[in-house]
């Protein structure tokens, strides 16, 4: 090999070099580093004075975390279910051949722009009891109207699935009216011929095919649930008192506000674990499709 | 916005000629629901509008949806010059314009290095290029607070803590994993028979990726673009994390104003705050939301 093909040959792996360091370091790396706090006593600096299993001990002794993971479970489960049949039945209107597609799809879409600090401030606006929603019903003639989920801690994580669901349901539109529009349209002809009614052909045919939208609808919504921290912050800033408290939330705050840098560590971990135990196998399957194809 | 009217479902059920009375209930139900949710949808835009152009008497007096009877931008001028966020009093606009210093660079550096990244692992495969690839993916979904700690340690020992530059670093890090996601699986669509003739034909790496790979890869551009500059404009947990005072993003700033402020509630204020931070991204959907969604529906779901 001449040197100057001997470059050529080198290339690709010298222009991939940066990015793979700063993946390298700042994504792996800081997750072994983040790992490995979780196993010291650290509190507002990092001290590597192992103490095994103890943060972790602490985590689940603490109430604050079992609420910010029973939190999880109710606002996930809700957000991923609701957005996920939202998404879909907007998207099958949207398929039934309408004018001003384009129009209603924007419409549907437009919150995906906003930051969840945009979208909590405006439900906050939108849902505070003294002169928003309840105040607009009243004003409209049902005097015993009320509204206070915002300002009830048994309620208060309702209003971050009703926001949430808001901002992301037109992105899963998105993603299932892509899958529609790829559905094998000559076994749809032959059913209806046939004389299967609409919604069979909808239950028996198109939404066993859409099953792979479903599962990437799943794991984005996952995703960006177990995130989710600036709705909180933006809507009720956990409260009222810790009564939507999140994962997230509960890192953030032991680790820059409570001088708990192991705790907070050990939360991020069990975080990312439960994370990864959806994202790994989905990544997996998809790579493993991929190379087949 | 017609984007993608190729082969819908409901195309291929045949359109009714003549409309019997099912078939027109059906049509009525069709729209009546979408008209519904579209309200729905729409009514909290509304209102922001409509409470920001409100002085607060005026919001006492009237409800979400009323509309404002004298109209005034008083709200939108006292945030953008002179609202107090925690000490200093000069308003949103320095904040807006730090958020672009932070979006813009972090979104060219990011998009260039993607579709560096993207060409590499599609076309020039080599030894665990996938397991590699996968790896890069799985950066893409880590939640965030798992590199907090350590990306503090990192700013602070570069001298980048508290900075714009800093939170530049920190974006085009975590955002090279989707843009190289972005392109790698744009390109693999691209045939190989393509490369081959170029390369027959003695063209090199770099003359492969600027002659015939970039021209026919605005799409996916766009689409990188629009991801990035969105992700990073409407980034809070990096900028409450590691920029500090005058060199924070607009999200931020608005979260303290609202969050934090004393006394009643402005909400003609936050609603105003609220827009000026969303119009950026807002602008950017209606201008080309239309790439955006296409880009996505080719390459976000396959078969």
């Amino acid at each position: 090999m001449t040197p100057s093909k001997r470059l050529q040959a080198a290339l690709p792996a010298f222009v991939l070099s940066p990015s793979l360091a700063a993946i390298a370091i700042c994504v792996y790396g800081f997750i072994a580093y983040t790992a490995l706090l979780s196993f010291t006593g650290s509190k507002m600096f990092a001290r590597f004075d192992f103490v095994g299993l103890r943060q972790y001990e602490r985590l689940f002794d603490n109430p604050r975390w079992i609420t910010a993971v029973e939190n999880m479970a109710i606002f996930g489960g809700l957000y991923v279910v609701v957005a996920t049949c939202l998404g879909l039945y907007i998207a099958i209107l949207i398929d039934q051949k309408i004018r001003l597609e384009g129009v209603f799809r924007a419409i549907f879409l437009y919150p995906m722009a906003l930051s969840f600090v945009v979208t909590g401030v405006i439900w906050q606006w939108l849902l505070n009891p003294g002169l928003g929603l309840e105040h607009m019903v009243r004003s409209l003639g049902w005097q015993s109207f009320t509204f206070q989920w915002l300002v009830d801690p048994d309620w208060a994580i309702y209003t971050i699935v009703i926001a949430g669901v808001w901002q992301v349901a037109g992105f899963v539109m998105a993603l299932f009216l892509a899958g529609l529009r790829g559905v094998d349209t000559e076994i749809l002809r032959a059913a209806r011929i046939d004389g299967a009614p609409i919604h069979k052909v909808y239950t028996r045919i198109v939404i066993p095919a859409l099953r792979p939208v479903f599962l990437t609808a799943f794991v984005i919504e996952a995703h960006l649930a177990i995130k989710s921290y600036d709705l909180v912050v933006a809507l009720t800033k956990g409260g009222p008192g810790v009564s939507t408290e999140l994962p997230s939330t509960f890192m953030y705050s032991m680790t820059f506000t409570r001088n708990e840098l192991g705790v907070g560590a050990a939360s991020a971990t069990v975080m990312l674990t439960s994370l990864a135990a959806i994202i790994v196998p989905y990544l997996y399957a998809e790579l493993r499709d991929d190379r087949r194809a | 916005m017609t984007a993608v009217p190729d082969s819908s479902f409901a195309m291929a059920l045949g359109r009714p000629r003549s409309l019997n009375p099912t078939k027109m209930f059906g049509r009525i139900f069709v729209y009546g629901c979408l008209v519904v949710l579209a309200a729905l949808f729409l009514a909290p835009l509304a209102s922001m509008v409509m409470t920001s152009l409100k002085s607060m008497e005026e919001i006492r007096s009237g409800t979400l949806l009323s509309v404002p009877q004298a109209p005034t931008i008083e709200a939108w001028a006292s945030v953008w010059n002179s609202a107090c966020i925690s000490v200093a009093c000069g308003g949103l606009q320095g904040y807006f314009g730090n958020s672009f210093l932070i979006a813009v660079p972090a979104t060219l550096i990011s998009v260039g290095l993607g579709a560096l990244n993207g060409y590499v692992f599609s076309t020039w495969r080599f030894r665990g290029d996938n397991v590699l690839f996968g790896l890069i993916l799985f950066g893409c979904f880590i939640p965030l607070q798992i590199v907090l700690i350590p990306m503090a340690g990192l700013l602070g020992m570069l001298g980048l803590a508290g900075t714009i530059p800093g939170l530049v670093l920190v974006h085009v890090v975590y955002g090279v994993c989707f843009t190289t996601m972005f392109f790698r699986n744009y390109f693999v669509t691209v045939p190989a028979e393509i490369f081959k003739a170029a390369r027959v034909d003695g063209a090199g790496f770099w003359a492969i990726f600027f002659r015939i790979l970039l021209p026919i890869s605005w799409p996916i551009v766009m689409v990188s673009i629009i991801w990035q500059f969105t992700g990073v404009w409407n980034d809070f947990l990096f900028g409450v994390s590691f920029a500090a005072g005058s060199s924070q993003p607009i999200t931020v700033a608005v979260n303290n104003l609202v969050n934090t402020s004393t006394g009643t509630k402005a909400y003609n204020e936050d609603m105003a705050a609220a827009m000026i931070a969303a119009l950026p991204t807002i602008v950017i959907y209606v201008a080309a939301g239309r790439y955006f969604l296409r880009g996505l529906m080719a390459g976000a779901v396959k078969g």
